[in-house]
C-alpha cells in the first residue's frame, strides 16, 4: 500500500471530497425549506459515496466500493425519495423551523470546526496528513449534524440532522486505512433501523398532535411533571 | 543645519504658550495671525529637521519641578508627530481667522473670549512633543487638555455645549490620573525620559503601565470603549478647533501610546501586551465607522469617524507590538510604517473635512444633515476639497487613506506568522472586523458627500448657502493637494517615519518603500499609486476620446424622474425635499442590519387605524454599548458610594469605633498575609 | 540577456493592449449571452446575442437629459465610474500572464478601484435628489459592507497560499500546481460566487433585466441617466461581470493561460492563442452556469443578502482556518 502524501493526486481529491461533505453540511444548516434540505442531504450522500469509491480506489480496498454504494443507494436515493414522499403524505409545511437564527447557527458552525481541528490537530500528530485532516473533516460534520438537531424544532430536520452526523461517521471510517467492513456495514444498518423508527415516530406524532414539531413532546414531558 | 531644529521648535513652542497670555491682553487676531506664522516656522524647521536624518537631541530648559531642569527632546518619533501638529496647525489656524474675519455666524459672539487659548492649545501639543521628561510631557499633556476644555466650551451659552463640556473635563481628568500613575510607575529611577529607557518595567509593574496608559492615551484618543466624549466634544467646538482635536490631539494620544509603550517599556515586553490593543482597535474601529453611519450631525458622523480611525491606527500599533515580540522586525516595521501613515494621513484629512464641515456651518447655519444638501454647485471648492478627502475616508485608491489601510492589511496577512492556531484564527477575525470598518466607513462615506453636499437643498438656508472665505478657501485647497500628494507618494512619507521606524521598531521599510510604490517585502510587488492614477487617467482619456469621436455631444436639462415627486412649494424652487433620501433614510438598511448588535438600536412605528386623523409616527434610538456597560454603571456605582458614605455620617459613635477597629484588624491582617507571601 | 528583458516588455505592452480590447469587446457580448441563454432556459427566443453592441451605439446617438437641480458629480461619476472598472479591467489577466500592468495587480488594489467605481455611482444617485436613487445607492452600499469582508477573506486565503496579494504571482503559482486541490480553494471559491452575484447585481440579489420597483438596486441608481452618459454605465456593468469572469477565472483555474517568463509576457502567439481559447470556454462556461443558476432561482429578499454574505464571509474564514492546517502554519 503507498502512503498517501500531501501535495499528491489521491491526498488532493481525498482531502477535495471531505471539503464538500463540510460544505454541503453548511448548506444544510442554511437551507430554510423542507424539500432543498432533503436534496442537500441527498447530494451529501453522493459526495460521501464518492469518497468512499476514491478511498477503494487509492487504499486498493475492494470493500469501500460496497460502502460506496450502499451510500449511494440508500442515502443519496432511497432516503431521500421517501423522505419526499413522507413530505407530500404528511402535508407538512415547505418551511425549516428554526429554534436559533440561520447566521448564529453558521456563526456556531464555524466555531465547532475551529474547534474540532483543535482537538484533532494535536492529538493525532503521529498520524498521517490526510487522517488527521479527514479526522477533523469527520468531527465537523458529526458536530454539525448534532447543532442542526438541536437548532431545529421539526422531528423531520432533526432526523436529517442526525443522518448527516452519521455521513460524518462514514467519512472517518473510510478515510483510517485498514478499516474493516463491519463497522461500514453497522453503521449504515443503525440508520435504516433509525429511519425506520423515526418514521412511525413521525406518524405517531402526526396522528396525536397534527404536527412535527417536538416541542409537543416537552408539553406531554412537562405535564407528567 | 539640524541641530538647531530643537532649539527652533522649543522657541516656537514657547511663542506660541507666550501668544496665548499675550493674546489675551490684546485680542484674538494678533492669537491667530501669530499662530499661523509660528505654525509655518516650526513646520518648516521640523521638516528640515526629518529630511536631515532625523537625529535625536535634548536640551534642559530651567523650568520644571522646583529647582530642578527640564528635558525638551527630539527624535524621529515625535519629529514625525510635530510635522502633523505643524501642518494641520497652520491649516485649521488659517480656518479660524476665516472664522474671526465673517463674524460670530451662528456662534453668540463669544469666540473672542477663548481665542488666547487657541495658541496655548498648539504650544500644549508641542510640549508634549518635545517632552524629554515626565513632568514636561504632563505639562504639555494638561495644558493641550485644559485649552481644549476652554476651545469646546466657546458656545458654552447653548447647554449641550456645556454638557459636552463637562464630560470631557471628566475624561480628561481620568486620562491625567492614569498617566500620572503610569509615569511615576515608570521613572521609578528618574523622571527623564532617558533614565526610564535603561530600566524598563517589568512583570506586573510593567502590566499596570500597560493597563494605565491604554486607559489614559486610550481615553484621549477615543479608543472604545472610553470613546463617549468624543463624539458630543467634537460637535460642540467651533470648526477649526475640532479639525484640531480630531487631526492633531488624538494622534497627540497615539504618540503619547507610542512613547510610553514602545519606547519606554522597552522592546522586551510579552507578546500578550499585542491583545488589549488589537482588540480595542477592532471594537473602536467597527464601532466608529458604524456610528459614522447612523448619526446626523456632520460634525458627530466626522468625530465618529475619527474613532474608527484611531482604531485602525492602534490595530496597526498592535501588530507592532506583536511582530517585535516576536522578533519579525520586518513586519513590526511595516505594521508601524502602516500606523504612522495613517495616522498622517487621517490627521490631514480630517483636518480638511472638519474644517469643510465648519465652512458647511457657516455658510447653511446648521450641521443636521436633513437640512443640508444641494451645496456642490453653491461651494464647488468645499465640495470638491471634501469629496478627496472622503475618498481617503473611504480608502478608495488612490487616495492616501488606501495607501495605509493597503498597509495595514498587508500587515495582517503578514501577522500569521506570529504565533499558534488559535492566535492565527484571532487573526482571521481581525482581519474580518477591520475589512468590516473600513467598508462600513466607505459607506459613511459616501452618505456624509451625498446628503450634505449632492442632491437637492433641504432648506432655505441650504438653498441660499455661499462659498466659504479666502483664507478657508486657500487652507483647505492646499491640505487637500497635501493629502492628494500623500495618496500619490506614500513612500516619501514613509521616507519621512523612517528614523521612528528604525527607533522603535528596529524594523526599516527604506527597501521597501520606494518614492513611487510600497511593498510589504522586499522581493514581492506592491502598491504603486502612481500607476493607479495613472490607469485611472489613462482609461478615462481613451473614454472620453471615443465619446467626442463617436457620441453626441451636449446635454439637455430635464425633470427629473421623480415617482410621484409633488409640485414644488414656493420656497424651494427644486421640488420638496422630503422625498430625498436623508441621513436617517440612508441609514435604514445598515441600521436594520447591525444596529441591534452594534447600537441596540430600537425602532417604533404607531400607525393610527383608518378613519384616526392622528398623524403617524416613527421613532428611533440608539445607544452607545459602552454608556449602557461602563458609564452608566459607573454612575450608578457613584451614586451608591455617595449614599454609603451618607450613612456613614449618621453612624453613633460606638458603631464608628466599630468601623475603626474592623479596618485596623483588616489591616493588621493583610500585612500579616503580606508577610506570609 | 537586456534584449530579451525588452522583448518581454514589448510582449507585456503588447498582450495587455489585446486584452483591454479583449475585455472591451467580449463584455457586452457575454452579458448578451446571458440573456439569450437565459431566454433560452425559460423557453423563449430571447435577443440576439449582440443586443448589448446595438444597445450601446443607439445610446451614443441619443443627447443625454440630465435631471434638474443635480450637478458636475452626476455628469462626472459615469467617467469615473467605467475609468475605474477599465483600470481594474486592465488589471486581471485574460489569456496571457505576466501584462505590463502585472506588478500594480494587487488584489486589494482591483477591489478598491471596483468600489471607487461603486462609490461614484453611489454618489450621482444621491446627487439626482430622487427617492429612487437615495434607496439604490444606501443598498449598494449597504451590499458592499458585507461583500468587501468576505471578498478579503479569498484574498486572505490566496495570500497565505502565495505569500502576495499580487494577481499575477498567485496566478503563476496555482498554474504551476504548486498546490493542488485544497479544501481551501474549494470553500473560497464558493465565497467568490457569492460576492460575484452581489457585486454584479445578479439574481437573488438584484434583478438585472427587471426596471423600477422590482429591482431596487443598481437600475434605481441608474434611473436618471440616458445617452452617452447610460451608455457608460451600461459598459462598465457589463465589463464589471467579465472582470469578475476573469477573476474566478484567473484565480481558480488558470488552466491554458499563457505563463509569463521572468521579465514579463511571453512573446509566444501560439499560446497567446491556446490561451484565448481557454478564457473563452472558461467565460462561456461560467455565462452557462451563471445563466442556469439565475433562470433557476428567484430573487432575495433585500434583508436576506446580508445573511448569505454572511455565510459567504464564514466560509471564507473557513477556508483560512483549513489553510492554517493544510499547511502546517499550526
Amino acid at each position: 500500500m503507498e502512503r498517501i502524501v500531501f501535495g499528491t493526486l489521491p491526498y488532493d481529491v481525498a482531502h477535495l471530497l471531505g471539503g464538500a461533505v463540510l460544505l454541503l453540511s453548511f448548506t444544510l444548516l442554511s437551507q430554510r425549506r423542507i424539500a432543498a434540505t432533503i436534496n442537500t442531504y441527498a447530494l451529501q450522500a453522493v459526495v460521501i459515496a464518492a469518497s468512499s469509491c476514491w478511498q477503494a480506489y487509492v487504499q486498493h480496498a475492494p470493500h469501500l466500493y460496497l460502502t460506496g454504494a450502499l451510500a449511494l443507494i440508500a442515502k443519496g436515493v432511497v432516503i431521500p425519495l421517501a423522505l419526499h414522499r413522507l413530505v407530500r403524505r404528511l402535508r407538512l409545511s415547505h418551511g425549516v423551523e428554526t429554534a436559533l437564527g440561520i447566521f448564529p447557527t453558521m456563526l456556531l458552525g464555524v466555531g465547532l470546526v475551529t474547534l474540532s481541528i483543535m482537538v484533532v490537530l494535536p492529538t493525532t500528530v503521529q498520524s498521517q496528513a490526510l487522517t488527521r485532516e479527514d479526522l477533523a473533516l469527520a468531527l465537523s460534520v458529526v458536530l454539525l449534524g448534532m447543532l442542526m438537531m438541536i437548532t431545529r424544532t421539526s422531528a423531520l430536520t432533526q432526523v436529517i440532522g442526525f443522518m448527516s452526523l452519521e455521513n460524518g461517521l462514514i467519512l472517518a471510517a473510510v478515510s483510517v486505512e485498514g478499516m474493516p467492513l463491519v463497522v461500514e456495514l453497522s453503521v449504515a444498518v443503525l440508520v435504516l433501523v433509525a429511519f425506520v423508527v423515526f418514521s412511525t415516530f413521525f406518524l405517531r406524532l402526526r396522528a396525536q398532535f397534527d404536527s412535527l414539531d417536538t416541542r409537543h413532546l416537552d408539553r406531554i414531558g412537562s405535564a407528567h411533571r | 543645519m539640524t541641530e538647531y531644529c530643537l532649539p527652533a521648535l522649543a522657541l516656537v513652542m514657547a511663542c506660541l504658550l507666550a501668544l496665548g497670555v499675550l493674546a489675551a491682553l490684546t485680542g484674538p487676531r494678533l492669537a491667530y495671525w501669530g499662530s499661523l506664522a509660528l505654525c509655518g516656522t516650526g513646520a518648516v524647521a521640523v521638516l528640515i529637521y526629518l529630511i536631515g536624518g532625523a537625529r535625536a537631541g535634548s536640551i534642559l530648559v530651567p523650568f520644571g519641578l522646583a529647582g530642578q531642569p527640564s528635558v525638551l527632546a527630539l527624535d524621529g518619533v515625535s519629529g514625525f508627530f510635530m510635522l502633523l501638529l505643524m501642518l494641520a496647525g497652520a491649516a485649521a489656524t488659517a480656518a479660524a481667522l476665516d472664522d474671526h474675519n465673517r463674524g460670530p455666524g451662528t456662534e453668540d459672539g463669544t469666540d473672542n473670549a477663548t481665542a488666547p487659548a487657541f495658541p496655548i492649545f498648539l504650544g500644549g501639543m508641542a510640549l508634549t512633543l518635545l517632552a524629554g521628561d515626565a513632568f514636561a510631557l504632563l505639562a504639555g499633556f494638561e495644558a493641550m487638555s485644559l485649552a481644549s476644555f476652554a476651545l469646546v466650551l466657546t458656545h458654552h451659552r447653548q447647554p449641550p455645549v456645556r454638557a459636552a463640556g463637562l464630560l470631557y473635563l471628566g475624561m480628561a481628568s481620568l486620562s491625567a490620573l492614569c498617566l500620572i500613575a503610569a509615569l511615576a510607575l515608570l521613572s521609578a529611577h528618574g523622571a527623564s525620559f532617558s533614565a526610564m529607557r535603561a530600566r524598563p518595567p517589568e512583570g506586573v509593574r510593567a502590566a499596570f503601565v500597560l493597563a494605565l496608559v491604554l486607559i489614559g492615551a486610550g481615553a484621549k484618543a477615543g479608543l472604545a470603549p472610553l470613546h463617549v466624549w468624543l463624539p458630543p466634544a467634537h460637535a460642540a467646538a467651533p470648526g477649526p478647533v475640532s479639525a484640531l482635536m480630531s487631526g492633531a490631539m488624538t494622534k497627540m494620544a497615539i504618540y503619547v501610546m507610542i512613547r510610553l509603550l514602545f519606547d519606554l517599556s522597552g522592546p522586551a515586553q510579552p507578546i500578550w501586551w499585542a491583545l488589549p490593543l488589537l482588540a480595542m482597535g477592532v471594537g473602536s474601529a467597527v464601532l466608529g465607522a458604524f456610528r459614522a453611519n447612523i448619526e446626523t450631525d456632520v460634525k458627530t458622523i466626522l468625530a465618529c469617524s475619527t474613532i474608527e480611525n484611531v482604531g485602525l491606527v492602534v490595530v496597526g500599533l498592535g501588530l507592532a507590538m506583536a511582530a517585535r515580540a516576536a522578533d519579525l522586525s520586518a513586519l513590526a516595521g511595516l505594521a508601524l510604517g502602516a500606523s504612522l501613515l495613517h495616522a498622517f494621513g487621517h490627521g490631514l484629512f480630517k483636518t480638511v473635512l472638519f474644517l469643510g464641515a465648519g465652512a458647511i456651518q457657516h455658510a447653511t447655519l446648521t450641521r443636521k444633515l436633513q437640512r443640508l444638501g444641494g451645496l456642490a454647485s453653491r461651494m464647488p471648492i468645499t465640495t470638491g476639497c471634501m469629496i478627496l478627502a472622503a475618498a481617503s475616508l473611504a480608502g478608495l485608491p488612490p487616495s492616501a487613506g488606501f495607501a495605509s489601510e493597503w498597509m495595514l492589511l498587508q500587515t495582517v496577512l503578514g501577522a500569521v506568522r506570529l504565533g499558534g492556531l488559535g492566535l492565527q484564527i484571532m487573526i482571521c477575525v481581525l482581519a474580518a472586523g477591520v475589512v468590516l470598518a473600513m467598508a462600513l466607513a466607505a459607506s459613511a462615506a459616501v452618505r456624509l458627500i451625498g446628503v450634505a453636499l449632492l442632491g437637492r437643498p433641504r432648506s432655505a438656508e441650504a438653498a441660499t448657502a455661499a462659498e466659504a472665505g479666502p483664507p478657508l478657501r486657500w487652507a483647505v485647497l492646499s491640505l487637500s493637494c497635501l493629502v492628494l500628494m500623500i495618496g500619490l507618494f506614500p513612500g516619501a512619507v514613509l521616507d519621512l517615519a523612517e528614523p521612528a521606524l528604525r527607533l522603535l521598531a528596529t524594523g526599516t521599510m527604506a527597501e521597501r518603500a520606494g518614492f513611487m510604490s510600497i511593498t510589504p517585502t522586499a522581493e514581492a510587488p506592491g502598491y504603486t499609486a502612481i500607476a493607479v492614477l495613472a490607469l485611472l487617467g489613462l482609461a478615462g482619456f481613451a473614454v472620453m476620446a471615443v465619446l467626442r469621436a463617436r457620441a453626441v455631444a451636449g446635454h439637455r436639462t430635464g425633470p427629473a424622474w421623480d415617482c410621484g415627486l409633488g409640485a414644488p412649494p414656493p420656497w424651494l424652487p427644486f421640488g420638496d425635499p422630503r422625498l430625498q433620501y436623508a441621513g436617517g433614510s440612508f441609514a435604514q438598511p445598515l441600521r436594520r442590519v447591525l444596529g441591534g448588535t452594534l447600537l441596540a438600536t430600537t425602532a417604533t412605528l404607531d400607525m393610527p387605524p383608518p378613519g384616526d386623523p392622528r398623524p403617524a409616527t416613527y421613532h428611533e434610538t440608539e445607544t452607545d454599548p459602552a454608556e449602557t456597560a461602563l458609564f452608566q454603571p459607573t454612575a450608578r456605582l457613584r451614586t451608591e458610594l455617595t449614599r454609603f458614605a451618607d450613612r456613614m455620617q449618621f453612624l453613633t459613635v460606638r458603631q464608628i469605633l466599630t468601623v475603626m477597629f474592623g479596618l485596623l484588624i483588616g489591616l493588621l491582617a493583610f500585612v500579616a498575609l503580606v508577610e506570609q507571601l | 540577456m537586456s534584449t530579451l528583458a525588452g522583448i518581454s516588455a514589448v510582449a507585456g505592452v503588447l498582450v495587455l493592449l489585446l486584452h483591454v480590447a479583449l475585455m472591451l469587446a467580449a463584455a457586452p457580448i457575454v452579458l448578451g449571452l446571458a440573456h439569450r441563454l437565459k431566454a433560452r432556459l425559460s423557453g423563449r427566443i430571447g435577443p440576439p446575442i449582440t443586443q448589448r453592441l446595438l444597445d450601446l451605439s443607439r445610446l451614443l446617438r441619443k443627447q443625454p437629459v440630465v435631471a434638474d437641480g443635480t450637478s458636475w458629480v452626476f455628469r462626472a461619476a459615469p467617467l469615473a465610474s467605467l475609468a475605474a472598472t477599465l483600470a481594474a479591467a486592465s488589471l486581471v489577466p485574460s489569456f496571457a500572464l505576466g501584462m505590463a500592468t502585472a506588478p500594480f495587480a494587487d488584489l486589494l488594489t482591483i477591489a478598491g478601484l471596483l468600489a471607487l467605481s461603486r462609490a461614484a455611482m453611489a454618489l450621482a444617485a444621491m446627487d439626482t435628489g430622487t427617492a429612487f436613487g437615495g434607496i439604490g445607492a444606501s443598498r449598494a452600499m449597504m451590499f458592499s459592507v458585507f461583500a468587501e469582508p468576505a471578498f478579503f477573506m479569498v484574498v486572505f486565503t490566496l495570500a497565505l497560499l502565495a505569500g502576495t496579494t499580487n494577481l499575477d504571482t498567485i496566478a503563476t503559482l496555482i498554474h504551476s500546481g504548486t498546490f493542488g486541490l485544497r479544501i481551501s480553494m474549494a470553500l473560497a471559491l464558493v465565497a467568490t460566487g457569492v460576492v460575484m452575484l452581489v457585486e454584479c447585481g445578479r439574481i437573488p440579489v438584484d434583478n438585472p433585466a427587471g426596471h423600477l420597483e422590482l429591482a431596487m438596486m443598481h437600475e434605481a441608481m441608474v434611473l436618471e441617466y440616458s445617452g452617452r452618459h447610460l451608455a457608460m454605465i451600461e459598459l462598465s456593468g457589463a465589463l464589471r461581470l467579465l472582470v469578475w469572469f476573469s477573476l474566478i477565472g484567473v484565480m481558480f483555474a488558470p488552466f491554458g493561460i499563457a505563463p509569463r517568463d521572468a521579465d514579463g509576457a511571453s512573446l509566444a502567439p501560439w499560446l497567446w492563442a491556446v490561451g484565448m481559447m481557454a478564457w473563452i470556454v472558461k467565460v462561456a462556461a461560467m455565462t452557462l452556469a451563471l445563466a442556469v443558476f439565475e433562470t433557476t432561482r428567484a430573487k432575495m429578499r433585500v434583508f436576506r443578502v446580508p445573511e448569505m454574505l454572511g455565510m459567504a464571509l464564514l466560509l471564507g474564514l473557513l477556508a483560512v482556518i483549513f489553510l492554517f492546517v493544510s499547511q502546517g502554519f499550526a
